[in-house]
């Protein structure tokens, strides 16, 4: 298990999916985490693994990705999860602006035999 | 059609051509816009078909027998609907809120501090010589703002690319990234003390700045605020890294000073990349309506703004709503999941073109037609211009204004009024 900081934000695939958040599409563009990749062999994983991250405000398990392409460079430390379902499991409180902070959270990532959970049962879990 | 416009991201680019099913100059987001996918049959209550005047009917009661309703979304609407929202916020003794309290609303607050130094894409596109792109990722988010309005947009005075000194600031190397002159990376949550360091140089203090701030030695601050001071006509567009990190609206609060201090030397103007296509909308029309851009709680007969008791989410975190309407966005995507699970306990309706996460947990579902693509009216894009954007097909799908329109009576009616 490694201690990470934890930022999410768009991405193409997102915003083409956004109309279509029910199909798998959807699902693909937003249930993964950009990791770099020493911290991906720190905790043993490779491309498309699962990783387990927590933060305070809850935990969710993803597949990891290497941002060591042209378009996804991450320092070590840092991971990057697109913004949806997935990403607000672990995100949280707003310090007061009323806006919650989405950005720099301070979390652990490990490597997980867990399954990713469809979006669906993401939500039925907090109904 | 020529001219029509894209509904998406706040670019709101105008120059689409569209034959009814596949249109062109859109980027891929545009494109998937405009694609046909899956819709909404009809209107449901817990499930089950009913009209359009039916579900309304149903929805205007939960609203009117709560005691303070929750109005949210907007964003992905026309100015039109927004007005008859604030409206209904108020007769319902509710809450209004927009999608920029999950986004830019710390911009909004910064800016009631500080005023903003503000101006237009197309002073972007024709005078800039310096564009810095700080945490934010036009690439990914605004595809066609590159070409449009900034890096490479031929405008009258500044005729492309080679005459541009594009910087990125950001934490990671973003695909925005490539198209920079210089990248500064800088460490997260640091963004309010490399604006205060880059502002201690630009007013000939550069005494006072230690070794290293936020992951840039102080040379590369100095190349930096050389850079900036350079500029003949300098646009600072920044995005949600800002709002959405460590210092929130003091982080814009820190940037509206640096432009300001280079405003004393060079000319500067600072623009947020908002998201969607009418989210500044989503804000100017409460102004008008109410005085305030978000979170406005109407449960006492007047507005009330309070960002830290009266946003979407802090309104449910604390339970402090008992119903809500949801238009034209998709909260249970993109909340933080305890402020989902609040919206999961109470009765929720929905108005939207296409069905998402939302609707999962929606008790009263009422399909729209598509902004812009099926329904007409007057948005802002993101600097506030104002633009029409048109009706490019028929269809059977009732409009977010004329929904809005009949449940605003129906509320009326009920309320005696
Ligand atoms: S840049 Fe934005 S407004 Fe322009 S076509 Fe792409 S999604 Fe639509």
């Amino acid at each position: 298990m490694i201690e990470v900081i934890v930022i999410t934000g768009r991405t193409t695939d997102q915003g083409m999916t956004i109309d279509e958040k029910l199909s798998n599409d959807y699902m693909k563009a937003v249930c993964y985490c950009e990791m770099n990749e020493r911290d991906m062999s720190v905790i043993g994983v490779n491309e498309g693994d699962r990783v387990k991250i927590k933060t305070e405000f809850g935990e969710v398990v993803l597949y990891a990705k290497k941002a060591v392409t042209k378009d996804l460079e991450l320092p070590e430390g840092v991971v990057f999860i697109p913004m949806g379902p997935y990403a607000n499991q672990v995100v949280g409180k707003s310090n007061g602006s009323g806006t919650p902070q989405y950005k720099g959270i301070k979390g652990y990532v490990e490597a997980t035999q867990e399954d990713v959970k469809p979006v669906e049962e993401l939500i039925r879990v907090v109904k | 059609m020529k001219n029509a416009i894209c509904t998406f991201c706040g670019n709101v680019c105008d120059d689409i051509e569209f034959d009814g099913t596949v249109g062109k100059n859109l980027c891929p987001i545009g494109e998937a816009k405009f694609a046909a996918k899956r819709r909404m049959e009809a209107p449901t209550i817990e499930g089950e078909k009913v009209s359009y005047e039916e579900a309304i009917e149903r929805a205007a009661e939960i609203l009117v027998n709560a005691k303070r309703p929750l109005l949210y979304g907007w964003a992905s609407t026309v100015n039109e609907a927004i007005k008859l929202g604030v409206i209904l916020a108020e007769k319902l003794g509710g809450i209004y809120d927009q999608c920029s309290s999950v986004c830019h609303a710390p911009s909004t607050l910064a800016m009631i501090e500080e005023g903003i130094p503000g101006g237009t894409l197309g002073q972007a596109k024709n005078r800039a010589d310096v564009i810095v792109f700080w945490g934010c990722n036009p690439v990914e988010a605004h595809p066609r703002h590159p070409s449009r309005y900034s890096v490479m947009a031929r405008g009258f005075l500044t005729k492309g690319r080679q005459y541009r000194h594009i910087v990125v600031v950001d934490v990671r190397k973003t695909a925005t990234a490539y198209l920079a002159t210089e990248f500064y990376q800088i460490k997260p949550g640091y963004d309010f003390a490399v604006f205060t360091a880059l502002r201690s140089i630009v007013n000939g203090h550069e005494d006072a700045v230690p070794d290293e701030v936020g992951g840039l030695s102080k040379e590369k601050l100095k190349e930096l605020a050389d850079v900036l001071m350079d500029g003949k006509y300098g646009v600072i567009f920044y995005g949600l890294g800002l709002t959405h990190s460590r210092g929130q609206d003091r982080n814009v609060e820190c940037i509206v000073k640096l432009v300001q201090t280079l405003n004393r030397q060079t000319r500067y103007i600072l623009q947020p990349m908002r998201g969607h296509f009418n989210v500044v909308g989503a804000g100017a029309v409460a102004a008008w309506e109410a005085g305030y851009e978000y979170a406005i709680d109407f449960s006492r007969g007047y507005p009330r703004f309070s960002p830290s008791e009266f946003t979407a989410v802090e309104a449910l975190l604390r339970k402090d709503c008992d119903a809500a309407l949801i238009v034209a966005s998709d909260p249970a995507a993109h909340f933080p999941k305890k402020a989902v699970e609040r919206l999961a306990e109470i009765p929720v309706i929905q108005i939207d073109p296409h069905p998402n996460v939302t609707t999962l947990l929606a008790d009263i579902v009422i399909p729209s037609a598509i902004v812009g693509i099926e329904a007409e009216g007057t948005v802002y894009r993101m600097d506030g211009i104002p633009l029409r954007v048109k009706k490019l097909r028929e269809t059977e799908y009732w409009s977010d204004y004329q929904i809005l329109r009949l449940m605003l009576d129906k509320v009326i009616q009920m309320k005696g009024e």
